[in-house]
């Protein structure tokens, strides 16, 4: 449910005008000093990846707002409203060139900025959201009264459908269903002959898209231009501040495993029932039962054992004895050896693909047939419950799991568990399958040195 | 000699059409097919989307840009050929007969002619047109289906895929405004969609994915257990399927499947209903009583059970049973290579011809022409000296269905975008030079 609002809210950032949420349009002809270019790009960050866990947690709007609000106040609100446009024009395009330099970044930063600007735009004031609208230069349509009375039903049904409760909207907005995806995605507006009719309440989806269109736009230039000459011109300068800014918050991706974390076939059933989180042990077990996995799944658990430290060889040999007990070892070979040789980056465009996250996997849709994806999120909670006694989870701590899920906390129920399993607290929280593999054995090593025997 | 050794050395003009033909028979056959019954014309017409050289405004490099793959088996081997392109029909063909592949897939329209690709850089090298495809499969409906089961499929369970092509087709006209669209059967066990308006092939990967997402209402693993769930009234979209296909084909699939006669069948349903002790009341009852499911909807739609999550319990089933399930991904991607109409399926011989929407509910998945039959058919016309022997078989029909339900509405379609394209440019040319 989007609802703006304009009555509650009178601009937090002070001013209400557009000129306290900008578009970025172009680099701004600003001095700033050295100190500031790492300082404001580092407050900035906290902002993203606080929106960025909060969309993995899955809060709702009204919650992602205040989120919005509290840091954006914490990290980059000035008493000056004129310092804190400043603050935010640098940070944002300080980490334009921090992020525009690899496909994963762009992605991510552009998801993140165009929350942030998301949540931002509702909290603007109706006058203030009508102006960013005409500065993005948007034309469109308001519903005519004639048309509107041929489909005013179905405008009503739709609304209903998304906010049982709505009173009917008076203006609406008719654009090329295009314009909209994630309003059509969700079936959140009613769409005739290729027209989406948004009404005003949610207009956000639109000016989003548009912002994200243009940032996107923006981050491909910049990239070019960061190849092509700053990285040059700046390398004493701002590029090692931008290699450090990096690495930041994104964490290890895992997906080049330490030598020492290699682990051999012989070991991997053990290590499946101590180490392996419960998406990962899932799929593991499934793979043993039917001797088959469908795509996505082969492709989760595929990249999950790459970031563990099995080799292409070894995991040849792997899923070859599993799949040839059902499809015969010729047509693994023929079918399916390709596409994991193509996951270590041996064949195609030799992308060396990366273990999925947390997020991502929460983010997945399984399907009939699949079963990858979030077992809190995705499992029903009979089978939730089932799974986690399987590894020996039980009691309070159970009810405390369920807890956490029915409050859509996947991740700090995948904590718990690895807690009750290990007996011992996980203070990082889990983020990443392969992040739950790495404190698992470092957590039986330790306990393995201390219980050797001395001399 | 032995009985399999004589079939090998048999005349592949000797045919018994009941026979699915593998091996060396089955490139027999397809020989024969790729060199009398293929449509290279109609399907370069279709792919050139209008750009065949006549018109001023025309794209020559256009139908090559077009990726093409081709499956090509043989007794010990199967080879996988991506990246093939053609300038024109006549090199079409010429390479589909020379490689007689038993599956073409068509993948999408690329920046450079793929064939080349390597010699631009790899940033070079996109796909900038593709069709909006949908692709759906009767064994992903295995669990609500009780005559057949995998790659099967009867006159009982093929009505699954006779909703799927209204309820989207229907949706694909009425509420995205496309008008381009071909159904094709896919040869065993479910049902390809191409829309191929402009506006369609323009499409970038996020609007595919939001309308994917838009069809998208049967969702879950293996281990989610409710895979429909509406928590209020229904959009329009899914209000109108339910009103205008799924509600009375719900009751009939009651009937043919024998929903509430059989215990594990009904329990399947009950467990989709969030409210115990209208599962237990309904369970005691059940015991011998064979009115079950108008029992279910009266309890159900009472409104005398005030528990949240059953006002909409009856179209959850509904839905769950009879929505058409997508395979998601197929429709999401922009290169996803998928197989070309006129194919031969080779675990079944028959043709993947099209089907017509307004009139699905009277196809026949059991009686589409295998190419056996076809080759049995030229074969008598041949000996009786009729003249254009091909037109005279089973697969008539469907290219002319093909050519006047899709391939004509849409070259005229192309033709009078080419002509407005091209107009414009000669004017904003006309235009710069007027000082």
């Amino acid at each position: 449910m989007e609802i703006v609002r304009s009555q509650r809210r009178n601009g937090s950032d002070g001013s209400g005008s557009s000129a306290s949420l900008p578009l970025y349009k172009s680099a701004p002809s600003l001095e700033f000093r050295l100190e500031e270019f790492g300082q404001y790009a580092i407050d900035r960050l906290r902002v993203l990846q606080a929106i960025s866990d909060g969309l993995s947690r899955g809060k709702k709007p009204e919650e992602m707002e205040n989120l919005v609000s509290e840091q954006w106040r914490a990290n980059m609100k000035h008493q000056d409203a004129d310092k804190t446009l400043r603050k935010d024009i640098i940070s944002h395009f300080v980490l334009r060139l921090v992020y525009c330099r690899e496909e994963e970044m762009r992605r991510w930063f552009l998801s993140m900025e165009t929350a942030l600007f998301r949540y931002r735009f509702r909290l603007q004031n109706a006058e203030a959201q009508k102006s960013i609208m005409n500065e993005l230069q948007l034309q469109y349509n308001v519903l005519g009264n004639a048309e509107y009375e041929t489909i005013k039903d179905k405008l009503t049904e739709a609304a209903r459908s998304v906010n049982f409760t709505s009173n009917p909207e008076a203006v609406f907005y008719k654009v090329p269903f295009e314009d909209v995806p994630e309003l059509v995605a969700s079936r959140r507006v009613f769409i005739l002959k290729g027209f989406a009719f948004v009404p005003r309440n949610q207009v956000v989806s639109l000016v989003c898209t548009i912002f994200r269109s243009n940032i996107s736009k923006a981050l491909a230039l910049t990239n070019r231009k960061w190849r092509a000459m700053i990285q040059d011109q700046e390398k004493d300068r701002i590029a090692p501040m931008v290699e450090a800014l990096g690495n930041v918050y994104l964490g290890p991706d895992y997906s080049k495993p330490k030598d020492c974390a290699e682990i051999s076939l012989k070991d991997i059933n053990q290590l499946a029932s101590t180490s392996f989180p419960l998406c990962m042990r899932h799929l593991f077990g499934k793979l043993r039962e039917d001797h088959h996995l469908k795509h996505q799944g082969r492709m989760q658990l595929g990249l999950f054992l790459k970031g563990v430290g099995l080799k292409l060889e070894d995991a040849l040999a792997f899923w070859r004895a599993e799949f040839s007990q059902k499809v015969g070892a010729e047509r693994f070979d023929k079918e399916y050896a390709y596409s994991i040789r193509h996951n270590y980056g041996k064949e195609g465009k030799r992308t060396d693909y990366t273990p999925y996250s947390c997020q991502k996997i929460i983010m997945s849709t399984p399907s009939t047939g699949d079963h990858h994806g979030c077992p809190y999120r995705h499992f029903s909670e009979e089978n939730l419950r089932a799974a986690l006694n399987k590894m020996g989870v039980g009691g309070r701590a159970m009810d405390d799991i369920m807890d956490k899920v029915r409050n859509r906390h996947y991740q700090l129920a995948c904590t718990l568990t690895f807690e009750a399993t290990h007996g011992t607290s996980c203070e990082t929280g889990i983020n990443h399958p392969n992040q739950y593999f790495v404190e698992s054995r470092k957590f039986f090593e330790s306990k393995n040195k201390h219980s050797q025997p001395t001399a | 000699m032995t009985k399999e050794k004589e079939e090998h050395r048999e005349d592949p003009m000797q045919i018994d059409s009941n026979r699915v033909p593998t091996g060396s028979l089955l490139t027999d056959y397809l020989r024969i097919y790729y060199g009398k019954f293929f449509p290279y014309t109609d399907m370069f017409k279709w792919l050139a989307y209008g750009n065949d050289g006549k018109h001023p405004g025309c794209d020559s490099s256009y139908f090559g840009r077009r990726e093409f793959s081709f499956t090509i088996k043989s007794d010990r081997d199967e080879v996988y050929l991506r990246f093939q392109s053609f300038f024109n029909a006549s090199e079409m063909e010429t390479s589909i007969k020379a490689k007689c592949p038993t599956k073409i897939d068509i993948g999408a329209v690329y920046t450079v002619d793929p064939a080349k690709r390597h010699a631009y850089a790899q940033s070079g090298f996109n796909p900038i047109e593709r069709e909006l495809v949908f692709d759906i499969d009767i064994s992903d409906y295995d669990d609500v289906r009780y005559c057949c089961s995998g790659a099967d499929t009867c006159l009982n369970c093929w009505p699954l895929m006779t909703i799927a092509i209204k309820v989207i087709d229907t949706a694909l006209r009425e509420d995205f405004g496309f008008s381009h669209i071909l159904w094709v059967y896919s040869g065993r066990r479910g049902v390809h969609c191409w829309v191929c308006d402009s506006r369609a092939r323009r499409l970038s990967k996020e609007q595919r994915s939001a309308i994917a997402d838009y069809f998208h209402v049967y969702k879950g693993g293996e281990n989610s257990l409710k895979k429909v769930t509406f928590s209020g009234p229904l959009h329009p979209f899914l209000a109108r399927a339910y009103t205008d296909a799924l509600k009375n084909e719900f009751e009939k699939w009651v009937s043919t499947q024998k929903l509430f006669e059989h215990e594990e069948r009904f329990h399947k349903i009950l467990q989709l209903i969030p409210d115990e002790s209208v599962v237990s009341e309904l369970a005691e009852k059940w015991q011998g009583n064979s009115v079950r499911w108008e029992h279910l909807k009266h309890m159900l739609q009472s409104g005398s059970k005030k528990t949240q999550g059953l006002r909409r319990c009856i179209e959850e089933i509904v839905f769950s049973y009879t929505y058409p399930r997508l395979d998601i991904q197929v429709t999401k991607g922009m290169n996803h290579l998928l197989k070309a109409p006129f194919c031969v399926h080779p675990g079944t011989g028959r043709i993947c011809i099209p089907i017509d929407p307004k009139k699905c509910e009277e196809f026949d998945p059991t009686s589409v022409p295998t190419v056996a039959q076809l080759i049995e058919e030229l074969n008598a016309n041949a000996s009786i000296g009729a003249d254009n022997y091909v037109e005279k078989t089973s697969l008539a029909a469907s290219v002319h269905l093909f050519r006047t339900c899709f391939l004509e509405p849409l070259i005229k379609t192309c033709k009078d975008e080419l002509e407005n394209a091209y107009n414009t440019m000669m004017q904003q040319t006309k235009d710069s030079l007027n000082w």
